[in-house]
């Protein structure tokens, strides 16, 4: 600590230069936290995807429909231990740009599937009593500014009513909440019986199903198991873990996770030479005072670790700031404007954000401090 | 009193230029006693700053001996030879060398980082150095601020922050007018004659050389002549 002074006062002698290198690394890791939240969003579920459970779907498509009496099927299969169906809904509240997943499901076996969901006693009675009841998550709920009680009308795209009506009204009986940080809250479950009573076409069908296992170790097997199950039907199956299936999902739009990689990398990259250049500049600009440095005393090691330390102190400022920034404007709410399933830096990114800074410090400073351990006290002093 | 602080036995010391190799010394001896206040004279490239350089452990002869107080500091490592100049050696330089981000109070503590001493130490013992080089009213002051001989104050304050055995100075008045060089030298034989310090300085200027208690004359890297004040 007591050569953190020296090392603070080195990096003032040239001040705008200070500035603009801190600048450039507090622009990297604040694009590096908002990234992460977005990206964080874009991966929703996967994370907290259930180990023990698999998605089975239409070996074609996600949007090719499977027959409902599958459940009963499945549940038979050695190793399953419980079957729930959802299907996508596609419908629109009030405009088109107020997108948000709204699936048809069974209230239990999907309350049971899906423990993360929380409601209150009241809340999940007054869900299985009412036969147009819809919950939503807290986040969607907020976003719209829905209460218990509310009448809500869901325009829909794919799923119209018996008489070409669009028009879909559910009551809102709950707004569940999730059991951890990740899990998304931007969806709205209404009830299968109702919905597959009222719609024009279709009847007996749905979309995916979501199946739990004894033993998660056996995952494939049992998907293989599925599959077996259902082959050479008219509608064959895929299953696959949930994670993959979430993420197979989430790459639709685009392989979010390379997209980032592919960004983050390209800014530290030029940032790792911008910071690099002012260290190297810094060095070679005292070559004099490192001598007389070493001429005091100082050990070839230990004026390579002031060099280290004074690259580690401008990365550790600069990332810092740049970390915190990035949590900030995460905090102020995500661009989307509530569309993201979730927004938040995931604590790995925080911790990979501070192994970014102690790298970049590594990197920037290693070669001039490495010249700086090599400098010979007599021939620098003649300089 | 140690008759042989400072003992140089048969010292070569050659530089290479390319492929050319330069002989700076050659077979030199030299023995200082402890207390002694030597100036060494000579001409630009004669060897005095490197002789200095050899007794400061600030470079390697090619050939021969170094023993200062007992060590043979030709045959430390690095590591240990830069914690032998930590203890043993004090350093005054023509161009001050002093570290412009930091106050004088600042420089003078940094020898003293390399000790064991707790900040509030190191800053009393700053500012004690100040005060016998008189500078202890603009220990807040930045080099830039300061004039040639206070930066050299500065410097001598710096040099002896840690009781050194050995004080080193590379023309400390090469740099100053006439007055402030003097004020520079009287310091420097105070330190001398007060506080018993051995001081080797070299110098071209006879007005200097004449403060101390020998002069020595190097010419081609040999002791030309030696002169008894």
């Amino acid at each position: 600590m007591k050569y953190l002074y020296l090392m603070w006062s080195n990096l003032k002698r040239k001040k705008t230069r200070t500035i603009l290198t801190l600048l450039s690394i507090v622009v990297a890791f604040t694009l590096f936290g908002y990234l992460g939240a977005i990206r964080q969003g874009f991966s929703q579920g996967i994370d907290v995807a259930g180990l023990d459970r698999l998605i089975v779907r239409h070996k074609v498509s996600i949007i090719q429909l499977l027959p409902a009496n599958y459940e009963a099927r499945m549940e038979r299969i050695e190793g399953v231990s419980d079957a729930a169906h959802q299907t996508w809904f596609g419908g629109v509240y009030q405009k088109p740009s107020n997108f948000f997943a709204q699936m048809p499901v069974n209230p239990e076996e999907f309350l049971e599937m899906y423990p993360e969901y929380l409601l209150t006693d009241e809340e999940r009675e007054a869900w299985l009593n009412t036969r147009t009841g819809v919950i939503a998550g807290r986040k969607i709920a907020d976003r719209f500014g829905w209460k218990v009680g509310d009448r809500i009308p869901i325009q829909a795209t794919i799923w119209f009513r018996k008489g070409g009506e669009r028009t879909w009204e559910f009551d809102l009986v709950g707004i569940y909440d999730g059991a951890e940080k990740g899990t998304d809250t931007t969806q709205f479950f209404f009830r299968y019986d109702y919905f597959d009573e009222a719609r024009q076409n279709g009847q007996g069908l749905v979309g995916w199903y979501t199946v739990r296992i004894d033993d998660p170790d056996r995952a494939v097997e049992i998907s293989q198991r599925i599959d077996d199950e259902f082959a050479n039907s008219r509608a064959e199956t895929k299953t696959e873990p949930e994670g993959a299936f979430l993420q197979g999902f989430a790459n639709q739009i685009g392989d979010i996770g390379m997209i980032f990689m592919s960004i983050i990398a390209a800014v530290f990259f030029t940032i790792l030479l911008v910071t690099g250049n002012t260290m190297a500049y810094a060095v070679r600009e005292r070559t004099n005072e490192l001598a007389v440095l070493k001429a005091l005393g100082f050990t070839d090691s230990g004026v390579l670790g002031l060099v280290l330390g004074e690259s580690l102190v401008l990365s550790a400022i600069g990332g810092g700031v740049g970390l915190a920034l990035a949590w900030f404007l995460v905090s102020m709410g995500d661009p989307s404007n509530g569309a993201l399933p979730a927004f938040f830096i995931p604590p790995r990114d925080m911790i990979l954000g501070v192994v970014l800074i102690v790298l970049m410090a590594f990197i920037a400073g290693i070669l001039p401090a490495l010249q700086a351990q090599r400098l010979r006290i007599a021939d620098a002093l003649r300089r | 009193m140690n008759p042989e602080l400072i003992k140089v036995t048969n010292v070569d010391k050659v530089f290479k230029r390319g492929s050319e190799e330069v002989h700076v010394l050659g077979g030199l001896d030299l023995t200082i006693p402890e207390g002694e206040f030597l100036a060494l004279m000579g001409p630009s490239g004669s060897g005095k700053s490197t002789l200095l350089n050899l007794v400061g452990g600030l470079d390697r002869p090619s050939q021969g001996s170094v023993v200062v107080d007992g060590e043979h500091i030709d045959k430390l490592s690095n590591r240990k030879l830069a914690s032998w100049r930590a203890r043993h050696i004090g350093l005054v330089f023509q161009f001050y060398n002093l570290m412009p981000v930091l106050t004088a109070q600042k420089n003078v503590e940094l020898p003293l980082l390399l000790t064991h001493l707790s900040r509030s130490e190191r800053k009393k013992r700053a500012a004690i150095a100040l005060d016998i080089v008189g500078l202890s009213h603009r220990n807040g002051h930045y080099p830039r601020t300061l004039s040639g001989g206070e930066q050299q104050r500065v410097g001598i304050a710096r040099a002896i922050v840690t009781d050194p055995t050995v004080l080193l100075c590379d023309e400390p008045t090469g740099d100053l007018d006439r007055k402030s060089g003097d004020e520079i030298l009287d310091l420097l034989q105070e330190l001398n004659r007060k506080q018993g310090k051995t001081i080797i300085m070299v110098t071209h200027d006879i007005h200097a050389a004449a403060r101390a208690s020998r002069t020595l004359y190097l010419n081609k890297g040999k002791l030309s002549r030696q002169a008894e004040d």
